[in-house]
C-alpha cells in the first residue's frame, strides 16, 4: 500500500511541478495564449483539456497491447478526436457560453502537443490505474497554470478577478496578444527561478547530510518541441 | 472584388496574422525559429500543407459531409486528411528532390499536430466572409476560391512571423540575459514586442 501511494504520489509530482506542461515543457502553447484572456476562460479550457487527456489516457492504457507499433500515432489520434468530439457535443448543449468563448480553439484540442505526448510518453506503456493518475495531474498541473495565467491577464487587462469587477483600471495591453505573450513568458521565467531554487536547496541539504560537497546544478536543458 | 481581395491579404498576413494574433502554430514558431533558414524552411512547408489541406477539406465538408449530415466528424475526418496530405506530400518530395526533402523533410511529419493547419480549415468553414476577414463587407459568400486565397496568404503571414522571429532569434543567441529568462521566456518576450508591431495594422 505504501510503496504504491509512493509510485501515485511520484507521478501526481510529475504532473504538476517536475514535468508541468504549460511552464516547464511548454507545451500545448496555442490553447494557453488564445484563452487566456479572462481566468473564467482560462478555467474551461484547462478542465476540457485535463478531460481529454484523462478519457484518451484510460483508452490507450486499455488498448496498448492491441494497437502495433506501426501504425500508434494515427491510432491515437483517431481516439483524441473522438474524446474532442464528444466534448464538443456535451459543451455545445450544457455549457453553450464556454462553447462560444472557445471557438476555434476547441476542435484544436485535438492537436494539442500535451495530449498525444502523454499518450505516447506514458500511456502507451503504462497500466491503466497509473495512466488514469497522470492524465489527471497532468491536466490539473496545466489547468493550475492556465488559470493563473488567465488570473493575471485578466486582472491586469480588466481591473475583475473571475468576472467580478475589484478594481477601477484597464491596462489594454494585457487583454491583447502581446500581453498574452509576454505575462507567459514572464510566468515561465519566474516558475524556472523558483524550482531551481527549491531543486538547489534540496540537494545541499542532502549534500550535508551525506558530508559530500554540493555538485554544481546540471544546466537547464531546453526541449525541442514541434 | 479587388478590394476584397486586398483586404484578406492584408488580414491573412498582418492584421489577424496567425502565430502572432490569432495564437496558431506556436509550437514551431517557438521550437524551429532558431535560424532564420530553417525558420523559412518551415514556413514554406506549412504554407503548402495549408493550401491543400483547404483544397481538400472545404469541397469536403461542403459537398459530402453537410448534405449527408454528418458535420459532427469533421474534426476525425479534417485530422485524417490532414495526416494523409503530410505522409503523401512527404513521399513526393522524397521522390521528385532528394536536396529539397533533407532541407524541408524533417519538418514535414511535425506540420500534423500544426494548430495553424487545422484551424486554418475549421476557420474557413463560415457562410459569410466577414466572419473569416475582419473588415470585409457583409453578404458575400464564402467560396473555395476566397478559402484557398485565405489559406495561401495565412500560410506568408505564418511565414512572416517565423523569419522575423529567426532573425531576432540569431541576435539573442549573443546576448547576456538572465539565466532563468534564457531560452523560452526571452522568446515569448521577443514576441510580445513583434504581437505589438502587428497589433498596429488591426488599428488601421
Amino acid at each position: 500500500m505504501n510503496a504504491s501511494m509512493k509510485k501515485y504520489g511520484k507521478i501526481a509530482y510529475d504532473g504538476l511541478i517536475t514535468n508541468n506542461a504549460t511552464f516547464k515543457l511548454v507545451l500545448g502553447t496555442c490553447a494557453t495564449l488564445g484563452m487566456s484572456t479572462s481566468a473564467v476562460n482560462s478555467f474551461g479550457m484547462g478542465l476540457s483539456v485535463t478531460v481529454v487527456l484523462l478519457l484518451s489516457n484510460v483508452i490507450i492504457s486499455l488498448l496498448r497491447k492491441a494497437i502495433p507499433n506501426a501504425v500508434r500515432i494515427p491510432a491515437f489520434v483517431v481516439i483524441i478526436a473522438t474524446m474532442v468530439t464528444l466534448l464538443r457535443m456535451v459543451l455545445e448543449k450544457y455549457i453553450p457560453d464556454l462553447y462560444d468563448a472557445m471557438g476555434v480553439f476547441l476542435p484544436l484540442i485535438v492537436v494539442n502537443c500535451v495530449i498525444l505526448g502523454r499518450a505516447e510518453a506514458f500511456a502507451s506503456k503504462q497500466p491503466v490505474l497509473d495512466s488514469a493518475v497522470d492524465g489527471i495531474f497532468t491536466g490539473l498541473g496545466l489547468t493550475c497554470a492556465l488559470t493563473l495565467i488567465g488570473i493575471i491577464r485578466e486582472f491586469l487587462g480588466s481591473g475583475s478577478f473571475f468576472g467580478m469587477q475589484v478594481m477601477d483600471f484597464k491596462i489594454g495591453f494585457f487583454t491583447n496578444a502581446a500581453g498574452a505573450f509576454f505575462v507567459y513568458g514572464i510566468c515561465i521565467a519566474l516558475f524556472v527561478f523558483f524550482t531551481d531554487r527549491v531543486d538547489r536547496a534540496k540537494r545541499v541539504k542532502k549534500a550535508q547530510l551525506l558530508r559530500v560537497p554540493a555538485q554544481p546544478l546540471p544546466a537547464v536543458e531546453e526541449e525541442e518541441v514541434n | 472584388m479587388a478590394a476584397t481581395i486586398l483586404l484578406i491579404v492584408i488580414s491573412a498576413v498582418f492584421s489577424q496574422n496567425f502565430i502572432l494574433v490569432k495564437f496558431l502554430g506556436i509550437c514551431p514558431f517557438l521550437g524551429v525559429s532558431k535560424k532564420v533558414n530553417s525558420a523559412l524552411s518551415m514556413g514554406i512547408a506549412v504554407t503548402l500543407v495549408m493550401i491543400l489541406a483547404t483544397l481538400v477539406t472545404y469541397p469536403l465538408y461542403t459537398y459530402i459531409m453537410v448534405p449527408l449530415g454528418i458535420e459532427y466528424l469533421e474534426i476525425i475526418f479534417f485530422i485524417f486528411v490532414i495526416a494523409a496530405l503530410v505522409q503523401m506530400l512527404e513521399k513526393i518530395i522524397e521522390k521528385l528532390s532528394p536536396a529539397l526533402y533533407r532541407s524541408m523533410g524533417i519538418y514535414l511529419p511535425l506540420i500534423t499536430t500544426n494548430c495553424a493547419i487545422l484551424g486554418v480549415a475549421e476557420l474557413l468553414l463560415v457562410n459569410d466572409l466577414s466572419q473569416v476577414v475582419a473588415g470585409a463587407a457583409e453578404g458575400i459568400s464564402m467560396n473555395l476560391g476566397f478559402a484557398l486565397l485565405y489559406a495561401l496568404f495565412a500560410g506568408v503571414g505564418f511565414t512572416v512571423a517565423m523569419v522575423l522571429m529567426g532573425g531576432v532569434r540569431e541576435k539573442l543567441e549573443k546576448l547576456p540575459v538572465a539565466k532563468c529568462m534564457k531560452g523560452f521566456p526571452i522568446t515569448m518576450v521577443a514576441a510580445s514586442f513583434m504581437a505589438m508591431a502587428f497589433y498596429v495594422f488591426a488599428l488601421l
